[in-house]
């Protein structure tokens, strides 16, 4: 099969081959080398951390990069050990990875497909990294995670929302401990109709990307089960900046509620803009007017300021929750930052404490060993209570936290208030079901 | 040599010895040294050097020659990305098939833009390159998510059909790009004391492809149809007087500049079957037009060393982090320490546009011919100091070489 | 109806922001002979005068409220800013409410020094050199100054809301005799266009009736021979860029409350700006005036959801489909003059 043959830097930096100095013989290398990609050979191990640095999700990235940062003085055995001491999973000593030293590299994603994979692909073939993780947008990293397949390193998604992800882009050696569209979808909708009753029309303006159509298709479907009207779908496009165009006829739509599948800058910039045209103030057939966004993060709330007062979203994680895994990390991450980690962090942090105890339980770096222990592990005390890795499609189900604005914020970072922890068995469903369909995880690759 | 007189015959030979020897010039520091961060001789980055200097010489064709400057040509290069892995899923993942269609794709679909953007010239040529650029993006980005993947981008897939080859492997995965049998992932690795260099088969194939590309362009420069895009440039109005219509010689130039684009394009997918719709996007297009620029537009080796350069900043820069520059400085006491990375931290990793930026100013004010201009200068320099007399100037930057 | 009039409205705020821009530009283009890809920076660096001032007035000192906790559980240290103990709690927190229009006077001086130092120290050396030279320096310039403002202020979205009072929408259908409540728009984006429309008629009327513009205009159409009367139309051009920049900043302090500034805020604009110059034809104010709001209300309509219905994308390429339809009917743009760029 694949024939990956990349530079073994851990391999040279740790290992005795320096000493082999000047006079050893040219050494040819094929495939006698290494069992998999990138073997670690040394004392250390190299992990690739692909964050956005530019872009639109430059802040999102910084949260990661440090969570991360975070993650390996861990596992290095450095600090206060955050979740491990909480983590179910007791095979991790705080002696790195398999006694091997956890180092790190840093890339730039840019939010880009290209970008992301260019730098990803330099992490594996220039660095010798034997994971890639981080990213917080589902097309670099459905992207990414192709090509760790092709490569036969472990993907271990960032934030990635949209149900491709684990849908019909599933991977063998990709791993998303985030949620998904159609979870968001499952959480939202009874709690949006018990708030606001079950006779309502809701307005959609979505991001005009794929994350935007399966999140519109998750939120639709579900509302739609408990008895909300669609009105109308609007795609604007991504990076609009004034959305008072769409914005304007919703009100003269017959609509009552405005659903924004936006996130990032255009979430921030579309609710301003709603806010701004007084949709939360107005009237339509005889009840308020609402206003719902799908996917909140603490960083975009910030973004939005006072606008998102009462609005109500869905959230994988929130630093606010009271479980001893989330407060371990928050303040972990707290005392050497100083703010609270975001849900970006908290995701990234979980992955690379998941991956690392795979291969402590696993034994072995081999990804396909790692595929093994990952699959239909569960787990507890990450800051979601008990969570799975579902073996068919390699998707962690857990609690969904459905949010709202808060109304009086404690401090800066107060913004969000958790309304209800929806529990897994209400956001679960069947692999295969037709939000996902169309993908197969095909099998493991270890490179090499 | 090949029908090219004796200079341009010993620069076609440096080209072919330097990408012949790049995983060696690319490797100079030994595996584990803190230098190696510096390294460039790994796959991903040879084969982009290689990839994004065949964009830039088409460019140059284009621009270099005809002095017309597009805005929009990083769409024919998505074209023939998006034409290629199309190829890849319908009929063979052999690249050569997709290489081909991603030319003629690339090469109609310029023949469009051209047609109708070479109505004008002037800033109004680049507006309307622009707005084609833009358009295809908007739309391969949203409407033609059938045919696109959108943001995700078009790859390969498990139940694709491939008329001439197979959806998937025995052991269920995808099949490999590869060239008759050679795949373009597969690499040859050689250790040599501290060092180790990589011989990526893809990279081979993408600088044979961009040399035959090279000495095209030399034979299109030398050409009595380069004699007249470059009348074309220097005075379309008096070329017009003398009852000689220009556009089609112009519009020749664009195709087969957009050609090139779809070549890189191809070569692109080849390497790596993926197409997003962001190598579409305006700055993907005055990417193309900044390394022309920056290596010295109209020169032969300009643009590739242009596009090495930028290439070259993107992919090394911004992987430099604080903790890389720390290790550099260990040496020093805390304090001073901590102050050198606190002045360096802005300009690496997430900071790399930055030094770009400040690059491209330096190069623009300082050395208008580009970098090839920075490059006879230190000849003419170096050339006076070892001769120790004055030699005749050979002063006409823009011109060939 | 109602409809239309909304999206006339939107159409015409939108195109405030592009007219405002374009005529900067164009300005530039006109009197120095430049083309400036770093004017959407300076557009951006107006926005981030209204953050910075907004900042400014909100520094403070913390005091420890022991009866509260932040988000570690320690007592919460809690911001106050000094206005509020120079001018009282109330009047303190009117003026910080009130930082934007404020940002006005603070953006004015800062972007003309900009503009100053912009032309002095760089573009004066480029007037002589290709296009594409100006281009990419200029291109430069901007990538750089995003960056620091990146390095300062983050790559996300900064909220400046507009002041208490102008938050809300106005009844503007109850005013032309439309039923109450049909026609809604915010204050502030009322607020924007006419700012935007007093700020267009300052510039055509400082170029017609001051005898500093008449002397511009003159040096505009004839540089040569001005420069032959012994005026130094170099200095005035200086300042005309000055002014141009100090347009495009402004048009960013205003823009903050219906945007929340970002680093990356004037590339998106740049290249709508460029199309709107050329649309309008280059080196023509009018021109360019006119073209912002044609393109912004066509954008406008273009958005609504029964025209996307009929054609899908459309609106994300309206701009660029009347683009190329203007400049292959009208080849120098809606009211260009002939030979300009053309070479």
């Amino acid at each position: 099969m694949s024939k990956f043959h990349i530079s073994r830097r851990g391999l040279l930096k740790g290992s005795a081959v320096a000493g082999i100095g000047l006079a050893a013989p040219t050494i040819f290398t094929s495939k006698a080398w290494a069992s998999f990609t990138n073997e670690p050979k040394g004392d250390s191990v190299t992990l690739g951390f692909n964050v956005p640095q530019s872009g639109v999700y430059a802040d999102e990235g910084a949260d990661q990069l440090r969570a991360l940062r975070l993650a390996v003085e861990h596992l290095n055995g450095e600090g206060d050990g955050g979740m491990m001491g909480t983590f179910s999973s007791k095979a991790l000593k705080g002696n790195g990875i398999l006694g091997k030293k956890v180092e790190f590299v840093t890339g730039d994603t840019q939010t880009k497909t290209d970008a992301a994979r260019a730098s990803a692909r330099s992490m594996i073939e220039k660095d010798g990294a034997v994971m890639i993780t981080g990213g917080s947008s589902s097309g670099p990293a459905v992207a990414v995670q192709a090509l760790c397949q092709e490569a036969g390193v472990i993907f271990m998604a960032g934030l990635t929302h949209a149900n491709d992800t684990t849908g019909k882009d599933r991977r063998r050696n990709g791993f998303r401990h985030f949620f998904n569209s159609y979870m968001s979808g499952a959480a939202l909708a009874p709690v949006l109709a018990s708030a606001y009753g079950k006779d309502r029309n809701a307005y959609y303006l979505t991001a005009d990307y794929n994350w935007g159509y399966t999140t519109e298709q998750a939120i639709s479907e579900a509302t739609e089960g408990v008895g909300w009207t669609t009105v109308n779908k609007v795609l604007t496009p991504l990076g609009a900046g004034d959305f008072s165009s769409y914005i304007a006829p919703v009100l003269q739509s017959g609509a009552d509620v405005l659903v924004l599948v936006h996130y990032g800058g255009d979430m921030v910039n579309s609710l301003t803009n709603a806010v701004q045209f007084g949709l939360r103030d107005a009237q339509a057939n005889g009840k308020n007017f609402e206003i719902v966004v799908p996917l909140y993060s603490r960083l975009m709330a910030k973004g939005a300021g006072a606008n998102v007062k009462g609005i109500f979203g869905s959230t994988n994680w929130h630093w606010s929750l009271p479980d001893e895994g989330s407060k371990a990390f928050t303040r972990s991450f707290g005392t050497k930052y100083g703010v609270p980690p975001s849900q970006a962090a908290h995701t990234v942090y979980c992955q690379a404490l998941l991956y690392a105890d795979a291969v402590e339980r696993a034994g072995s770096f081999n990804p396909c060993g790692v595929v093994e222990a990952l699959e239909d592990f569960e787990f507890d005390g990450l800051g979601n209570g008990p969570t799975l890795y579902r073996a068919e499609d390699h998707q962690c189900f857990k609690d969904v936290l459905v949010v709202k604005g808060k109304e009086n914020p404690a401090n800066e970072f107060d913004l969000l208030e958790i309304v209800e922890k929806t529990p897994v068995d209400q956001v679960t469903y069947p692999h295969d079901h037709p939000q996902f369909a169309g993908g197969a995880l095909g099998a493991c690759n270890a490179g090499s | 040599m090949l029908g090219l007189n004796r200079k341009d015959s010993g620069l076609f030979l440096l080209v072919i010895c330097l990408t012949a020897l790049a995983p060696f010039l690319l490797n100079p520091f030994p595996e584990g040294s803190e230098l190696a961060q510096f390294n460039a001789g790994y796959p991903d980055l040879m084969q982009r050097f290689m990839i994004f200097g065949i964009f830039a010489i088409g460019f140059n064709i284009l621009f270099g020659l005809t002095g017309y400057l597009s805005f929009g040509h990083a769409a024919f290069l998505g074209v023939g990305s998006y034409a290629g892995v199309w190829m890849m899923k319908l009929l063979t993942v052999n690249v050569v098939p997709a290489i081909i269609m991603s030319v003629i794709v690339a090469g109609l679909f310029s023949l469009i833009v051209g047609f109708i953007s070479l109505r004008r010239s002037g800033i109004y040529f680049s507006i309307l390159t622009l707005a084609f650029a833009q358009m295809s993006f908007a739309l391969a980005y949203s409407v033609l998510t059938p045919i696109t993947n959108g943001e995700t981008g078009l790859q390969l897939s498990l139940n694709d059909p491939r008329i001439l080859g197979i959806s998937q492997t025995v052991d269920g995965s995808i099949p490999a790009a590869n060239f008759f049998g050679i795949e373009m992932r597969d690499s040859l690795e050689l250790a040599m004391g501290g060092w180790l260099f990589t011989f990526n088969a893809g990279y081979y194939l993408a600088a044979i492809v961009m040399l035959i590309s090279f000495y095209i362009a030399i034979r299109i420069f030398r050409s009595p149809f380069g004699m007249m895009l470059r009348a074309v440039k220097s005075n379309q109005q008096r070329m017009s007087y003398t009852g000689l219509n220009t556009r089609p010689y112009a519009l020749t130039a664009f195709v087969i500049s957009g050609m090139y684009a779809g070549l890189a394009g191809g070569l692109m997918v080849a390497m790596d079957p993926l197409a997003g719709a962001e190598r579409m996007y305006w700055t993907a297009s005055g990417e193309v037009v900044l390394m022309t620029i920056l290596g010295g537009a109209g020169t032969l080796l300009g643009p590739i060393i242009g596009a090495s350069a930028i290439k070259y900043f993107e992919n090394i820069f911004s992987k430099i982090n604080d903790t890389v520059l720390h290790g550099w400085f260990s040496f020093m006491p805390d304090g001073l320490q901590d102050f050198v990375v606190a002045i360096i931290h802005p300009f690496i990793g997430k900071g790399w546009h930055l030094t770009l930026g400040l690059m491209f100013m330096l190069v623009v004010i300082f050395l208008p011919g580009g970098l090839m201009e920075g490059i006879n200068r230190l000849r003419i320099w170096f050339g006076k100091r070892i001769n120790g007399r004055q030699q005749t100037p050979d002063h006409a930057p823009a011109t060939s070489s | 109806m109602d409809a239309i009039i909304l999206q006339i409205l939107n159409g015409l705020d939108k195109g405030s922001a592009y007219a405002l821009i374009a005529l900067g530009l164009t300005l530039i283009f006109g009197t120095l002979g430049v083309v400036n890809f770093a004017h959407g920076a300076l557009f951006m660096i107006g926005a981030f005068c209204a953050v910075t001032l907004n900042r400014l007035l909100s520094l403070s000192h913390q005091v420890v409220d022991e009866t509260r906790t932040d988000f570690l559980g320690n007592p919460l240290r809690v911001d106050i800013p000094y206005v509020y103990e120079w001018f009282g709690p109330e009047v303190g927190a009117t003026i910080i409410d009130w930082s934007v229009p404020l940002a006005i006077l603070f953006a004015i001086p800062i972007m003309i020094l900009i503009g100053l130092a912009m032309e002095r120290g760089l573009i004066k050396h480029f007037y002589k050199r290709p296009h594409a030279d100006q281009i990419l320096v200029t291109f430069g310039l901007a990538i750089v100054l995003q960056e620091i403002i990146k390095a300062f202020y983050g790559a996300n979205p900064i909220p400046t809301p507009a002041p208490e009072a102008f938050v809300g929408s106005f009844d503007f259908g109850a005013l032309i005799g439309f039923d109450p409540l049909t026609i809604m728009y915010p204050y502030w984006r009322l607020v924007y266009f006419s700012f935007a429309i007093i700020i267009i008629a300052a510039v055509f009327a400082f170029l017609r009736y001051t005898t500093f513009g008449m002397v511009v205009r003159a040096g505009m159409a004839d540089r040569e021979t001005v420069g032959l009367l012994g005026i130094n139309i170099d200095k005035r051009f200086t300042i005309m860029f000055a002014i141009a920049a100090c347009v495009a900043g402004l048009a960013g302090v205003m823009y903050t409350p219906i945007l929340s500034p970002n680093y990356n805020m004037g590339m998106n604009f740049l290249v709508l700006s460029f199309v709107v110059v050329v649309v309008g034809g280059m080196g023509s104010l009018p021109g360019a005036v006119a073209a912002g709001f044609l393109l912004g209300i066509l954008e406008s309509f273009a958005s609504r959801a029964e025209v996307i219905d009929i054609i899908p994308g459309i609106n994300q390429v309206i701009i660029y489909l009347v683009a190329i339809i203007v400049l292959l009917t009208r080849p120098r743009g809606l009211l260009g003059r002939k030979g300009v760029m053309e070479e």
